[in-house]
């Protein structure tokens, strides 16, 4: 086990090395100058100068590399060039709207998935195989921004249950933040969901064909108990890697879904940093995403070993 | 624990008292969300659509018609050469921290912008004044170089607000003005909030609180206003569904123009873009009307030449560069292209010249002009384009007012460089006498559109949609701004 531990983690050093190389030279070959871009079409030459030298662009590639590096591994992630303010502020603040939609829209996923997924398999080729397999088809095929579209249309516009989108704040409870991002996890959850029941349908299907579930049976345990104790644990390998996909995808990926419902998440944020040159904050939040699904794998490698103690030898 | 108690109590004692009285406060809608708050050191409009005359106020401030009137300056003198300008502030006036407002405040604030160091996006506006003193506490001087006509408007820019020594630290989290509203909070991505300052020194505002809410996507625009989530969006981003708000009774849609004249910029040093009689022909092979029809879905005036046609001194000059396929044909075969050539078309974000591009590149090919379409981002834009000068064809909207003078500039984008004109412009820098004035503006309009620097296509009009209940909101957009100071809802 320790082992495995040592060699996980070394890995992820490695990777998050490697990550933060690629992240900053491929920001650096993209065109754009930030300061242009914040004076705009009058801008005069002595100005842009004053303002490339008081936010450090006149500085050298590898002085900055170093100076971004040393100060996140201090826990400095640098001031925001278009926004002034520390760019740890700025993710913190995202990650009050971006991780509670995530891990939302991830329950409401795992919440329909499991027993649509197991119930299929259970009763394989009947009607509700049929029923749940279609379903999920559909839910895979529906573009989700498009099905937010359609939500807010009837929900927000016509029935008027919700706003058609902003964040209400957390200041005013638990259950005002979370009815305002109802919408936005409903409409992350749906592909999440449906990718995740047939993951988990033919998780079943093959573990319940193996020799021990026969034996099981067998030995007198009938279908539901078999199912219980022994396909259900083997089956969770494919369904944790899946899971931890999504949810890496959840926390960076939701940035259509956020522009639908004008959600001011950490998408939002990378994308508007974008087109706005503003490079510390697209360095620094995307390193933070690299390291946030680098510990996801890392914690579901975590959990492969506790499913499956056969790999905690290796 | 005490804030969430603090903020729910808050929230009950504003739900009561909104319960008690008529509705005094207002969400705005907003595409764009500001960089910062300080309007003296960025381009971006998104600021001034915040803060300009509801949290910062200049010397000289814009009228809903575009006209200059007195801000903090009550009354000024000009003497006799033009050269020295006496302001006489208004007395009481107070920033939002409670310190007064004087005519060192006005020093500062035109010597930070005009200071080596300045970063503002503006410095031009301030270029020929050479010093700026203290007479007393409300008498400001400020000594130009040159006769300028032009200060009296250049001080009524977002970029000359009068800002305090004390609070410019943190000018763009906390801005402090002398406005008829006050900054109160900024949540990042989301929303900025404004509360009545109730320490004004004129006529207060009627709201309580102003919020502007950021919503970038046009879709999402139209569902919160169709939910009423927002009371009123200026700058409404998708035209196509101006129609279902004006046949709702629920909605009010109000059309005006801006100081955007949307133009075809081409670069005048570039093969064979430098021949006159190509551009000429480019010129006539544009049928404006439907670039405003399909790019536009109707909203926008022609122009011919690059000045705002609700500007008294604007000149028709459309018939100029009339539509007219076949003469642009002949002018080409004229210039040595009978069979046309290629040129690039770099398309910025913007819908108007993303779908203007299309349909100009399809008017260009019918008279045997062949375009090569890249979309770019803005700061691809700025760099390759506006920096570079690596293009032949661009669509751009120039947003500032009364800019004509970037055509004296031969090192700007477009590269037009005509001694004639660039005479015309000091000529007209010096010169104070309004009927003069009108003269040579009249002569500059024609001189860029005989040489056809451009295709000049529209005026870039703009859609205000907002609760029919809403009164006091400008239509026209002659700076960019939502000035709030004299909105309310009618009972």
């Amino acid at each position: 086990m320790a082992r495995y531990l040592l060699n996980r983690v070394t890995s992820l050093i490695v990777s998050l090395w490697v990550a933060s190389l690629v992240i900053f030279l491929s920001l650096e070959v993209v065109p754009g100058d930030p300061a242009s871009f914040m004076l705009g079409l009058n801008a005069q030459e002595d100005t842009l100068a004053a303002l490339r030298e008081e936010l450090g662009l006149n500085k050298g590639m590898i002085e900055r590399y170093v100076s971004w590096v040393s100060g996140m591994l201090a826990g400095d992630f640098g001031i925001s060039y278009t926004y002034r303010t520390p760019v740890a502020e700025m993710i913190g603040e995202r990650l009050w709207i971006s991780l509670p939609l995530a891990l939302y829209a991830l329950t409401l996923s795992t919440l329909i998935a499991f027993p649509a997924g197991i119930w299929a398999a259970s009763r394989r080729g009947s009607w509700v195989d049929f029923t749940v397999m279609g379903t999920t088809q559909l839910g895979v095929a529906i573009p989700n921004f498009w099905f937010a579209m359609l939500m807010v249309a009837v929900f927000a516009i016509n029935l008027r249950w919700f706003s058609a989108g902003g964040f209400a704040g957390w200041e005013d409870g638990l259950l005002v933040g979370l009815k305002s991002l109802t919408l936005p996890a409903i409409a992350l959850a749906l592909p999440q969901a449906s990718i995740l029941a047939r993951v988990m349908r033919s998780a079943m299907l093959d573990t319940l064909g193996e020799d021990y579930i026969r034996t099981a049976r067998a030995k007198g345990l009938n279908r539901g108990q078999a199912l219980r104790r022994h396909a259900l644990r083997n089956a969770m390998i494919p369904v944790l890697t899946i899971i931890g996909l999504q949810f890496s995808f959840l926390l960076a990926g939701a940035i259509i879904i956020e522009n639908v419902f004008f959600l001011p998440g950490l998408g939002q944020l990378v994308f508007k940093a974008i087109s706005a040159r503003d490079l510390i904050v697209v360095e620094s939040v995307v390193m933070l995403l690299v390291f946030a699904v680098i510990m996801v794998n890392f914690a579901v490698d975590l959990a492969y070993a506790w499913v499956d103690p056969r790999l905690r030898g290796r | 624990m005490t804030l969430l108690a603090r903020h729910g109590l808050a929230g009950i004692i504003l739900a009561l008292a909104g319960m008690a009285q008529a509705q005094s406060e207002i969400v705005i809608g907003q595409q764009l969300e500001p960089p910062h708050l300080d309007p003296t050191s960025a381009a971006a409009g998104a600021i001034d659509q915040v803060v300009y005359a509801n949290v910062f106020e200049g010397l000289t401030r814009f009228g809903p018609d575009g006209s200059v009137n007195p801000g903090l300056a009550e009354s000024w003198e000009i003497s006799d050469d033009g050269l020295i300008y006496t302001f006489k502030l208004r007395q009481g006036v107070t920033f939002h921290d409670g310190s007064t407002m004087d005519a060192a405040d006005v020093k500062f604030t035109l010597d930070r912008a005009r200071d080596d160091m300045s970063q503002n996006a503006q410095k031009a506006l301030f270029e020929g004044i050479e010093s700026v003193e203290v007479v007393d506490d409300l008498t400001t001087r400020v000594t130009l170089s040159a006769a300028n006509g032009t200060l009296l408007f250049n001080l009524a820019w977002g970029d000359a607000v009068i800002v305090a020594p004390e609070s410019i630290g943190e000018i763009k989290s906390d801005p402090v003005g002398t406005g008829a509203f006050r900054f109160d909070d900024w949540v990042q991505g989301d929303r900025i909030t404004l509360l009545r300052n109730d320490d004004y020194w004129g006529t207060p505002a009627q709201l309580d609180r102003v919020t502007f809410k950021f919503i970038s996507d046009p879709t999402a625009a139209f569902a919160a206003v169709m939910a009423e989530d927002v009371d009123v969006f200026p700058t409404f981003p998708a035209p196509e569904n101006l129609p279902q708000f004006q046949a709702d009774p629920r909605f009010q849609v109000l059309i005006g123009s801006t100081e955007g004249e949307t133009i075809l910029a081409m670069n005048n040093q570039m093969e064979p873009l430098n021949n006159v009689k190509v551009r000429e022909a480019i010129a006539h092979a544009i049928d404006r009307q439907a670039v405003i029809d399909g790019a536009m879905f109707g909203l926008g005036t022609p122009i011919g030449t690059h000045f705002a046609p609700h500007n008294p001194d604007y000149v028709d000059l459309t018939g100029v560069s009339q539509y007219d396929p076949d003469l642009a044909r002949a002018l080409l075969a004229q210039a040595g292209f009978p069979d046309g050539f290629t040129t690039t078309l770099k398309l910025p974000p913007p819908s108007y010249a993303r779908r203007g591009g299309e349909i100009i590149a399809a008017q260009l090919r019918d008279v045997g002009i062949e375009t090569e379409i890249s979309n770019l981002e803005w700061a691809q834009w700025l760099e390759e384009v506006f920096k570079g000068k690596n293009f032949g064809l661009t669509i751009v909207s120039h947003t500032e007012p009364f800019d004509i003078g970037i055509y004296a500039r031969p090192d700007y984008y477009f590269q037009y460089d005509n001694p004639d004109f660039q005479a015309l412009n000091d000529a007209l820098t010096q010169e104070t006498s309004p009927a003069m004035r009108s003269d040579i503006l009249i002569k500059m309009q024609r001189t860029i559109a005989e040489d056809y620097v451009n295709g000049y296509l529209f005026q870039l009009a703009t859609a205000t949609v907002a609760n029919a209940k809403l009164r006091g909101l400008w239509t026209d957009l002659p700076t960019q701004a939502t000035d709030m100071t004299g909105v309310y809802w009618e009972e």
